[in-house]
């Protein structure tokens, strides 16, 4: 089994490594990345990705490393476990606009907060350390 | 230490969020905030983030809420590179002030290592730094959008930091590492954690956190030697730049 950390999942499935070649089933790709093998392509919400040739192999498999390249997603691998990252793309639209990112953290008794929850009021948002 | 500022401003319609970026998760933060805990805090640390001895006698509990970011995504997201560091945040949710030391300077560089003594002079300096910081955000909870310190949206982007290769690679590594962390693989964790410091020497919150990923220290202030050899690595580069309140106009 291979541990994928994609987005904010973590899961165990199946998955061949060949080299730089990550081969998930559509299934096990799916349940890892929500990332659905459609007829016109790699699709997840309403993006849809076209499918390149040597994405695929004879048994029907998908290569998640050659896709998540393509997307320009950091990959690190440290054995079984992969950790897929956030394209630069993708970080620096969210950096477009002087929007705060929303987020939703737990606090001390476990209780999650919003940052949507203050919108109305000014927020002070200030990173402290325990060290 | 905000608690005596929250209590001032609330009524005018401040919040304050705390975040805590730590890997070590509840535990090591907890120990922190607890109200016992406070009253032991050495005011060596009041003195090094320039608090003045009144605000500091009269320190208490938070009870705005102090929230855990194991992952360290907010620093991620907005740009911190150090603790303290703030983000204003205005009632429509858009930035107004990106991230900067919270009126904090680099009173590290005073202290006596052996002794962790402060000199008076650079203890006169830190708190000059840190009152001005805090009339800056009073001037802003009385003025809002009139306010001074309030940045215009180009200036807002250029100060905030747009992320390279160097950054997204280090996300990853500290993502993995926390992985590998939760799942009591601490060598390796650790590894991936280093790696996020050499791609990003200038991120504090990855090195401490590398260096606090050793059981013994978490929830310890952090003086050890590799602390200091990093913080003698910076030469003439600051270790809290000053936040810049020049008025915006």
């Amino acid at each position: 089994m291979t541990t994928i950390l994609y987005d904010e999942r973590v899961s165990d499935v199946a998955a061949h490594a060949e080299g730089e070649h990550l081969w998930l089933a559509p299934d096990a790709l799916e349940q890892a990345t929500g990332w659905k093998l459609e007829p016109q392509g790699l699709c997840r919400g309403d993006v849809c990705v076209q499918a390149r040739d040597d994405w695929r192999d004879d048994a029907g498999r998908v290569d998640l490393a050659a896709f998540a390249t393509h997307l320009g997603q950091p990959i690190i691998r440290d054995g079984d476990a992969i950790a897929f990252g956030e394209s630069l793309a993708t970080r620096r639209d969210a950096l477009l606009s002087t929007l705060a990112p929303d987020f939703t953290l737990p606090d001390l008794d476990g209780r999650m907060h919003s940052l949507s929850d203050y919108r109305g009021k000014k927020v002070f948002l200030y990173s402290w350390g325990s060290y | 230490m905000w608690q005596v500022i929250y209590e001032e401003l609330r009524e005018q319609g401040l919040e304050i969020i705390a975040v805590a970026f730590d890997t070590g998760g509840r535990a090591a933060v907890e120990a922190k905030i607890r109200a016992d805990d406070i009253a032991e805090r050495p005011a060596m640390i009041g003195s090094l983030m320039g608090w003045d001895d009144a605000l500091w006698q009269r320190q208490a509990p938070p009870t705005y809420p102090c929230l855990i970011d194991e992952a360290h995504v907010l620093a991620e997201r907005y740009g911190m590179t150090n603790v303290p560091q703030a983000v204003w945040i205005d009632e429509e949710g858009r930035i107004v002030r990106p991230a900067e030391s919270a009126g904090t300077i680099d009173m590290v560089r005073h202290l006596d290592r052996e002794t962790l003594a402060l000199p008076d002079a650079a203890v006169a300096e830190g708190a000059q730094a840190r009152n001005a910081y805090i009339d800056a955000l009073r001037d802003w909870v009385a003025r809002g959008a009139d306010s001074a310190y309030v940045l215009p949206p180009a200036e807002v982007k250029r100060r905030m930091r747009g992320p390279g290769e160097a950054e997204v690679n280090a996300a990853t590594h500290v993502k993995l590492g926390r992985y590998l962390f939760g799942a009591g693989e601490l060598a390796r964790a650790k590894r991936h954690f280093d790696e996020a410091v050499r791609l990003c020497p200038d991120s504090w919150n990855y090195r401490r956190q590398s260096m606090m990923l050793d059981p013994e220290n978490v929830g310890q202030l952090n003086a050890g030697p590799d602390f200091w050899a990093a913080v003698d690595a910076l030469g003439d580069e600051p270790f809290y730049a000053p936040a810049d309140l020049t008025p915006a106009r």
